[in-house]
């Protein structure tokens, strides 16, 4: 069978699994549609959460961002990975003792304030929306790119199937299709990764064969190296960035992880507090799957692409330049008229741009393996963007019907809310989609907003309020708007204000706008300090509710108001 | 069941000792050997691997993995010796 039927017959199967799973576990009371009946295991937990993380860019783009910054892309692996370390240790276990269901019903209750619980539905939206939009995007990309349809109609498609699954399962649909999700996307990703480590290094695991030595005794790195610095780019192993860079969008990533509204909610879902810690452990190990394969892949990825074209003839390159250069992934131009192509780091001779995507979505082509591993990364890819649009919209129905509307009106019936919370659903499957067929110019650079946002907004004052008895409404608020505002503000400036400023002399202290929600988040703190210092403490309720949730006995279900 | 204020904050303040330390070693493996120590780290090999460039893309993320499974093994005892557990 030839490419195209092989990516049909395996998306196809993917998908009619997880509209099977979802009428299979659908949601009858707003407590599934919410967190599942807050009965998960904590392996299924640990596992639809990787699911939920890992989006369409962990999948797809990621290891080519590191293919091309080398050792500067560590900073997406350990960000994206260290947060975790936080969510278990410092949030995951006290957000499940409180027992609610949402980020703001803990930062309204904890800080006795509907105003507080505003900021805090206001910025869960922004935060979801941004991310949700470049899922869409994606999802309409891959369909483009493996099925030859209009990326407009690959979002359509998507988004009937999200709206399937989403709307009729609510938290407990989704869980078990994320389970599903992570299955085929691991599977997806591990495959063509094997095969190109045991080709290149003979080691047949990925992390192994990134430290191993090529068939001619080298250490595939130190040749990388020699490779990259002869072509004029900097070695791959050593650093680029500014050293106060690294370290912020480092801090960044991780604090903002932990941040993140629709990873904090899959805590909710586990039955005992003790599950949320594991669950988290378990989480992180299978995201640590691919999240260590990716280096490697990003490293065989640059290593193959620049052996099988630097000086090549460009008559002779392999099938797979040929097949990419279609799609313009990859595009060649023979400036000097020599037939070959040189691929420079200086950019006025260098002939050859590859897009990054091109390390995972061709790694099937360039491994020369069977044609079914091709449809199976396509299917991969749709489970990343799929698991994480779903857990977003979430995130966005359950604030509005619940954070807004029940919130406002506790008298509305379960039946109604319920139903509010599908309509909230559909609605943000219908905005997402548009955002995904209308992309805003700047979807790429969303992504340092969602996570300086998160970083900046809600990890602070989460932790205060379950570390501290101190802090009040009042320096809460403050701290989450004095965050917001100045994350929103210097990212704004630098990405769409005045872009060709956006260069490490004009930042400040040398941070980037990646980086700038780590002092967004210490800004945050400062605040809700500060401020506490000179205003009324909280009162003996909330006093009380933190003694509780310091500790996990009577933890019982997630409950109602 | 004791359920006493000292009491509480007694665990409260052994769990507050645990994540002290864990964060003290997340810390130190990322921010320590994956970037401030990057470079000295260079130096040494781990078979093909720079050990900083190591510590960046591979040995963090697993030092991360550790101090979970640590954090909740040790949590799980201190939870059963203050009896503040859930069973």
């Amino acid at each position: 069978m030839d490419i195209l039927t092989w990516t049909y017959l395996l998306v196809g199967l993917s998908f009619a699994l997880y509209i099977g799973i979802a009428i299979w576990t659908r949601a009858g009371s707003t407590k599934e549609f919410y967190v599942a009946g807050g009965g998960v295991s904590p392996l299924a937990n640990g596992m639809a959460t990787a699911a939920d993380w890992m989006s369409a860019a962990s999948f797809i783009s990621m290891a080519g961002l590191i293919s091309f910054s080398g050792y500067d892309g560590s900073v997406y692996l350990m960000g994206w990975t260290g947060g975790y370390v936080l969510l278990a240790l410092l949030l995951a276990p006290y957000l499940r003792k409180f027992g609610k269901f949402t980020v703001p019903d803990f930062v309204g209750d904890r800080y006795y304030s509907n105003k507080a619980r505003v900021v805090a539905v206001i910025a869960a939206l922004f935060i979801s929306f941004t991310y949700v939009a470049g899922q869409m995007r994606g999802v309409g990309i891959v369909f483009s790119r493996y099925l030859e349809v209009p990326i407009e109609w690959g979002v359509v498609i998507g988004m009937c199937i999200v709206f399937f699954y989403a709307v009729l399962g609510g938290m407990k649909g989704i869980t078990y299709t994320q389970v599903a999700q992570y299955c085929v996307l691991i599977f997806a990703y591990m495959v063509p990764a094997i095969f190109i480590s045991m080709q290149l290094t003979g080691n047949p695991v990925p992390q192994l064969g990134l430290g191993g030595n090529l068939e001619e005794g080298i250490p595939l790195l130190e040749k990388l190296d020699g490779v990259l610095s002869d072509l004029g780019f900097a070695e791959y192993t050593s650093g680029r960035k500014g050293m106060a860079d690294m370290l912020m969008i480092t801090l960044a990533l991780m604090v903002g992880t932990a941040g993140l509204p629709h990873v904090i909610v899959r805590f909710f879902t586990v039955p005992k507090v003790k599950d949320a810690r594991l669950s988290a452990g378990y989480a992180l190990v299978f995201i640590a799957i691919l999240y260590t394969t990716a280096p490697a892949v990003a490293a065989f990825g640059i290593y193959n692409a620049i052996q099988s074209t630097s000086e090549k003839n460009i008559s002779e390159l392999p099938t797979w330049v040929q097949t990419w250069q279609k799609t313009n992934l990859i595009q060649i131009e023979d400036k000097n008229g020599d037939q070959k192509v040189q691929y420079l780091a200086d950019p006025i001779s260098n002939e050859l741009k590859i897009d990054k995507d091109i390390m995972v979505l061709a790694s099937p082509e360039i491994a020369e393996l069977p044609n079914w591993v091709v449809g199976l990364v396509a299917a991969g890819a749709m489970a990343a963007a799929l698991s994480t649009a779903a857990g977003l919209l979430l995130v966005i129905s359950t604030s509005v019907s619940r954070d807004l509307v029940k919130n406002f009106n506790p008298g509305i019936s379960e039946k109604k809310e319920l139903r509010i919370a599908r309509l909230a659903a559909a609605g943000a499957v219908i905005l997402a989609g548009y955002f995904g067929v209308n992309p805003p110019g700047f979807v790429a650079e969303v992504v340092a907003f969602a996570f300086g946002l998160a970083a900046a907004s809600f990890f602070p004052v989460i932790i205060l309020g379950i570390f501290s008895t101190k802090i009040n409404k009042e320096g809460a608020i403050t701290g989450m708007i004095a965050g917001l505002v100045f994350t929103i503000l210097y990212i704004s400036y630098f990405k769409f204000l005045h872009p060709e400023l956006n260069t490490s002399e004009h930042w400040l202290w040398g941070i980037s706008p990646e980086g700038i929600g780590s002092i967004g988040m210490l800004l945050n703190f400062a605040c809700c300090y500060f401020v506490s210092l000179f205003t009324p403490a909280p009162p003996q309720s909330v006093q009380e509710l933190i003694q509780e949730i310091r500790i996990p006995k009577g933890a019982g279900n997630a409950h109602d108001h | 069941m004791n359920d006493s204020g000292p009491h509480r904050s007694a665990y409260w303040r052994k769990n507050l000792r645990t994540l002290a330390s864990l964060l003290l070693i997340w810390f130190i493996v990322s921010f320590g050997c994956g970037i401030l120590f990057a470079d000295t780290l260079n130096q040494f090999k781990l078979g093909g691997y720079p050990l900083g460039f190591w510590f960046a893309q591979q040995g963090s993320i697993y030092a991360f993995i550790v101090l979970i499974f640590v954090y909740v093994i040790r949590m799980n005892k201190l939870d059963k010796e203050f009896d503040v557990n859930e069973d």
